[in-house]
């Protein structure tokens, strides 16, 4: 301030506008500042997306262990073979372990014709993948590709376009080559686990919520709850997977494992079972549906209760009448939203013992199981590249699987607000 | 008459056992919250006093030794610990200046069209799965570092790259809960501003976000405590393996990391390796819950009140 004494206390006219100047300057740089935060979060979901879907297409270097082409004495491609010809290339290169393995699933003369050729694909001709490339260098990075091929390519190698992402890989069971992968024991996995989950945590924290918002006085025991709710939401799914490992896997063993109502032999009898992760991942999204649900029940006018009241209902009646219906549509979405974290947790499955090699789809609460969530990280951690195709592939399955989870909650929640104004 | 009034008096009393009934019910599910909390206190601790009990494990050496070797019977825990600060801490130096901005961008610069689709994309960023940013974090970011600072400089699991995919993580976690607070900051507070002349810029700096810095800060400890329980981006991204560094490109394990690591394949029940998890868990579970509280206590206690 002293230098500017000599002339009044706001400075000169000049330090003034040099002062007006720099402070527009300032304005206008750190406006960018926020612009490039806000582009820099934006850009990372765009470059999150094209990653994964640059994964799960391009090209593929195939080398076949024997060509299909010399399996027949016709030299006919395997498509165009007759389901005779298809078994005797079977017997004639499979091993006879294999083949009474093979016969005894299902007998090989009983097999569709493309069963055959799937098999033959599989067991014999067994293409080896020699190095992969994902979308984006496939598309711009062509002539590195053409190099390698003719540089560091074994002869009989070929180039091929995969697309990952097929409905065969939807539909066929897991396989140790990523090339025959499916996730249909992973999506089956997926979906049981869910169903446990809403069944276990939808009416209990429904019911917190209604108590905490409809009965709940300010006192001790009430606020001690509130608090408690509000701690548990922030605590690390890893430690509701310990608590899941502890208590449903290891102390419920005997109940979650089935062996107590006699389920049969070919049960887990660890409790590492889908029962035992839909529980755990039940009291994860339990404190999340809680306060979700509470919001909803605070944002029912009073006016609405009090009516009911007026009229003679009771407390239960006013709520069971009026409190739930006119919340349900927001409750829903809250509880769908905590269903689609559940849906993408790993880590509380993997302390529960979500398996990884599981060929079987499973049948009862007491199957031992594998989830999407699980082969994504196991594939993601492998080292050869066709995994990572793979993985991008079932990443895309996930996130299709979450978004209709909310394209439905949404066009639930509408459905029940157009019958609510009518 | 009297009859009916009997009948009344019958259908009235019915009513209240049902009411009562259903209240029971309705404090019992809320109860059960209760129940999840004791559980995991109990369970952590059960499980983990073998592990301190064991004498080849001593207080002292858990917290004192740079060693966590299970293999040699070396357990300090201080490998895991650095490994942990180091993704939160990059996570947070992403997370923290990113997400604020993004903040005061959207309550105090946004118009409201832009409002309507940047919140929904922000949501999308925080409701995919954690494993798929594990994924980008193995597949993009340890590529992208490794390409600008050379191969033999970074490696293939480093906390650098773990620490900055979480940071992506959280940015909205940050953002939402800033932006509840800077809103919140009632308008005439901003007219007073600019009615002495304040730029935006300074409006939105100088009076807005000091207004709202206990909700910033409370967002900021939030996200501290979510990337520090962060699991899966660490696990596939910074590395199998404890490692007593400060070198963002080097691979080391953190807290999250281990306990997955040791507990994803067949465990043993009561051995040292599956007391030492839960004694881990624990460890975890008191830092997340000591944030969680902190950031609880400075939204109640320092909150500034406007009518």
């Amino acid at each position: 301030m002293s230098e500017f004494a000599t002339t009044n206390h706001y400075g000169t006219e000049t330090d003034t506008r040099e002062n007006i100047s720099r402070r527009r300057t300032a304005g206008t740089i750190w406006r960018y500042v926020f612009y490039l935060s806000t582009s820099i979060a934006v850009m990372a979901l765009v470059i999150l997306i094209l990653n994964i879907i640059s994964g799960a297409f391009g090209y593929v270097a195939v080398k076949n262990t024997i060509e299909p082409e010399t399996l027949s004495e016709r030299g006919a491609p395997l498509t165009e073979l007759s389901s005779e010809e298809l078994i005797a290339i079977l017997e004639a290169n499979v091993s006879t372990g294999l083949l009474r393995r093979l016969n005894f699933e299902e007998p090989l003369a009983e097999r569709s014709l493309d069963d055959l050729v799937e098999l033959v694909r599989i067991r014999v001709v067994n293409p080896q993948i020699e190095e992969t490339w994902n979308l984006f260098p496939s598309i711009f990075n062509r002539r590195e590709i053409d190099e390698w091929m003719n540089t560091k390519a074994e002869p009989g190698t070929r180039l091929e376009f995969r697309v990952w992402l097929t409905a065969r890989f939807i539909v066929s069971p897991q396989n140790p080559d990523p090339q025959f992968a499916g996730v249909r024991t992973a999506i089956l996995g997926s979906l049981w686990m869910i169903l446990i989950t809403i069944v276990f945590a939808f009416p209990l924290g429904v019911g917190a919520a209604i108590y905490l918002e409809e009965y709940a006085r300010d006192t001790f025991v009430n606020r001690i709850i509130r608090v408690n709710i509000y701690n548990l939401s922030g605590v690390p799914s890893i430690i509701y997977g310990l608590l899941g490992l502890a208590f449903f896997v290891r102390i419920m063993g005997p109940i979650t494992s089935g062996a107590v109502f006699g389920a049969s032999a070919t049960t887990d009898p660890t409790g590492r079972t889908v029962l035992s992760a839909g529980l755990t991942l039940g009291l994860l999204i339990l404190p999340i549906i809680i306060i979700s649900s509470q919001e909803a029940i605070r944002a029912v006018p009073q006016s609405l209760r009090e009516s009911s009241y007026g009229l003679g209902g009771t407390k239960w009646q006013t709520i069971w009448h009026h409190v739930i219906p006119a919340s349900f549509d927001r409750i829903l979405t809250g509880a769908i939203l905590a269903v689609s974290r559940a849906t993408g947790d790993t880590a509380t499955l993997i302390l529960t013992g979500a398996a990884t090699v599981i060929f079987i789809d499973p049948r009862s609460l007491f199957t031992q199981f594998t989830a999407l969530p699980i082969q994504i990280y196991q594939w993601s951690a492998r080292p050869q590249g066709a995994f990572r195709n793979v993985a991008a592939a079932a990443i895309i399955v996930l996130l299709v699987l979450l978004l209709t989870m909310n394209a439905f909650a949404i066009i639930m929640r509408d459905r029940i607000r157009k019958r609510r104004l009518m | 008459m009297s009859e009916s009034k009997a009948n009344s008096t019958e259908f009235k009393h019915k009513i209240k056992v049902h009411e009562e009934i259903i209240r029971v019910m309705l404090f019992a599910s809320a109860a059960a919250s209760i129940l999840i909390t004791v559980g995991i206190v109990v369970i952590l601790g059960r499980e983990s006093i073998p592990f301190f009990a064991d004498p080849r494990v001593t207080f002292r050496e858990f917290f004192g030794s740079t060693r966590w070797q299970p293999q040699i019977e070396a357990f300090g825990v201080w490998p895991l610990v650095t490994a942990t600060m180091m993704t939160s801490g990059i996570a947070m130096l992403v997370a923290g200046p990113i997400g604020l901005f993004v903040a005061i961008y959207l309550s105090e610069y946004a118009t409201q069209r832009v409002r309507s689709w940047l919140k929904p994309v922000l949501e999308i960023l925080s409701g995919i799965p954690t494993v798929v940013y594990g994924y980008f974090a193995l597949t993009f970011m340890t590529p992208l570092l490794r390409s600008i600072f050379g191969n033999d400089i970074v490696e293939i699991y480093n906390t650098g790259s773990a620490g900055l995919v979480i940071g992506v993580l959280i940015i909205p976690l940050v953002s939402s809960l800033a932006e509840d607070a800077l809103s919140a900051v009632p308008v005439s507070l901003r007219e007073a501003a600019y009615g002495l002349g304040g730029t935006k810029m300074e409006t939105a700096l100088r009076v807005v976000l000091p207004a709202a810095i206990s909700g910033i800060a409370a967002s900021f400890i939030v996200a501290l405590s979510r990337a520090v329980g962060e699991t899966m981006i660490v696990s596939l991204a910074a590395g199998a393996g404890p490692n007593f560094t400060f070198n963002p490109f080097r691979a080391a394990e953190t807290i999250t990391g281990h306990i997955v690591r040791i507990s994803g394949g067949d465990i043993g029940y009561d051995t040292l390796d599956y007391n030492s998890v839960f004694a881990l868990g624990l460890l975890l579970f008191l830092i997340t819950l000591t944030l969680n509280m902190i950031s609880r206590r400075i939204v109640t206690k320092y909150r500034e009140v406007y009518e």
